[in-house]
């Protein structure tokens, strides 16, 4: 049993060891590689850039949007008891920017692009793809980790913003005909009342996960051994132990930023 | 060393290996010189893809050296890795080309990553390098489209494309039939006389081995047990080595009562 525990301990410290050597080797790589011969490739990023952010823009739209509805209906239900509906609009706008909207972007990212990172990094580790860029001379952290990691810190807080203007939208076209105003209203008066630290709090939370899921993907792609069973179980392994972080993280977040 | 003689390009001294608690190569020493053709053969198990590995730089040695060109590349920096790795090519068991990309663009990236040349002229040099292992007209197609041979060969033409001075094999003849098998032995040997590249294959096939080695480095449970011509190996009179050339089974001692014991626990 002692046993167990030590050796959980240990593999775990050992993963966030990789994982941390794997940010520093990224940034070193990112803003010195050219002087050692590993030039960070613009196009690589800016593919990476689409992958992430581009097209997981319908998706999600429609998440944030849902949500946004979803927090209206709960808002006008809940503070209609206490006859407060006049804060719903404050309601939604802060738990969106503060919250919802960074943490549904993060859960989304991770299932699209955390695991397709785990996935395709883990499988040319077993078809010794990784070796071979190495042997060519080209670092792995600088061609698959790098650009992935530049593309996740750019697109998740842009994304977040996105999911929190539709998230805000959505709760507008529930909520305004119960509040007896027009969804532009509504709009308007949200951005009122927001401040840019609420926003703020929602990007700086992005930032973190994008970190995360980056390095969690491509330590899990990285470490992977057993042929397509082996890229599978990492694959499931780099979504579960993204969204557990993201949201161990986002509630240490919420903690220390409104008390 | 006399002055006329050339440094060897590849230098192995004391290597050991450990995976885990597991010894894999117990202080391994040969070198490889210029021009030639070594073969490093031995059974399953016998540590060549780890000495390969180490040869590569992508294993640390746990102690004792690898030198290719004079360079370790254990201590070597990022800089001296990376002029060492320019003029080496290797060619993986499975092929390892990136699935992500065309035949072409596969065997256009060394190209792409390390010279300052125009794309007109990169595209150039990957189609010859693509005639010269006879897959002309391929560079369009994905690497899922082609047939095992296929891919050796094109990542046999991906690893000289750069034109280098040393070539590794990793098991080139695994998983191929009798025939594409010679032809790919004959393509290896062309490009030594052609192109006069030191090559290194790391294999099990001895009817390849013989074909196409200068010297064969023998390679039996982490030891070395001798590096010869392909003569002196077929004369070797080690047990070990003479069990391997005429595929003799390894005695395996069994012991019935432990092996009972373990699998049905004490019963007594």
């Amino acid at each position: 049993m002692l046993a167990q525990i030590g050796k959980t301990t240990v593999d775990a410290l050992s993963g966030i060891g990789y994982a941390a050597m794997l940010l520093l080797d990224s940034i070193y790589l990112s803003v010195m590689g050219w002087r050692i011969g590993q030039p960070l490739r613009l196009r690589a990023v800016f593919e990476q850039m689409r992958q992430v952010g581009a097209d997981a823009l319908p998706i999600g739209c429609l998440l944030s949007f849902t949500v946004g509805i979803m927090l209206g209906i709960q808002f006008v239900s809940a503070l209609g008891e206490f006859g407060a509906q006049s804060q719903v609009v404050i309601a939604v706008a802060k738990s969106v920017t503060r919250e919802f909207g960074a943490l549904i972007t993060a859960i989304l990212v991770a299932g699209r692009s955390g695991s397709a990172l785990a996935a395709r990094i883990g499988s040319m580790t077993v078809s010794q793809e990784v070796d071979a860029l190495a042997v060519i001379g080209i670092d792995p952290v600088r061609y698959l980790v790098a650009p992935a990691l530049i593309a996740m810190l750019v697109m998740l807080p842009l994304l977040t913003i996105f999911a929190d203007a539709v998230a805000i939208f959505g709760a507008a076209l529930y909520s305004a005909p119960a509040l007896n105003v027009t969804p532009t209203a509504y709009m308007l008066q949200s951005m009122a009342l927001l401040s840019p630290g609420d926003i703020g709090q929602g990007i700086a939370k992005s930032f973190v996960f994008a970190l995360l899921i980056t390095l969690i993907g491509v330590s899990t792609g990285f470490s992977v051994s057993g042929g397509a069973e082996g890229v599978g179980r990492a694959t499931t392994r780099a979504v579960v132990l993204s969204i557990c972080w993201i949201i161990v993280a986002d509630m240490i977040f919420s903690f220390f930023l409104n008390r | 060393m006399t002055l006329n003689t050339p440094a060897p390009l590849i230098e192995v001294d004391k290597l050991e290996a450990w995976y885990g608690k597991r010894r894999i190569l117990n202080g391994v020493d040969f070198s490889v010189n210029q021009g030639e053709i070594r073969v490093i053969m031995g059974g399953s198990g016998s540590g060549k893809s780890t000495l390969l590995r180490h040869m590569l730089g992508l294993n640390r040695p746990v102690s004792g050296t690898v030198k290719l060109f004079g360079t370790d590349l254990a201590t070597a920096s990022d800089r001296e890795k990376l002029e060492v790795r320019k003029r080496i090519g290797v060619s993986f068991q499975g092929g390892a080309l990136l699935t992500s990309m065309t035949v072409g663009d596969n065997v256009a990236l060394p190209l792409r990553e390390h010279t300052t040349l125009d794309e007109q002229t990169i595209r150039i040099m990957s189609r010859i390098k693509l005639e010269v292992v006879n897959l002309g007209g391929f560079q369009d197609l994905m690497p899922s489209q082609l047939s095992g041979g296929m891919i050796k060969r094109a990542a046999l033409a991906r690893a000289i494309v750069m034109d280098p001075r040393l070539l590794f094999f990793d098991e080139p003849s695994a998983g191929l039939d009798p025939v594409v098998s010679a032809e790919l032995d004959e393509l290896i040997l062309r490009l030594r006389d052609a192109l006069r590249m030191t090559i290194v294959v790391v294999t099990h096939e001895l009817e390849s081995a013989f074909k196409i080695a200068d010297t064969i480095t023998v390679l039996d449970q982490g030891d070395v047990l001798m590096t010869g011509t392909t003569a002196e190996v077929r004369a070797a009179d080690n047990e070990r080595i003479q069990d391997l050339l005429n595929r003799r089974p390894r005695e395996v001692q069994v012991d019935a009562d432990e092996y009972l014991r373990r699998l049905v626990g004490d019963v007594a």
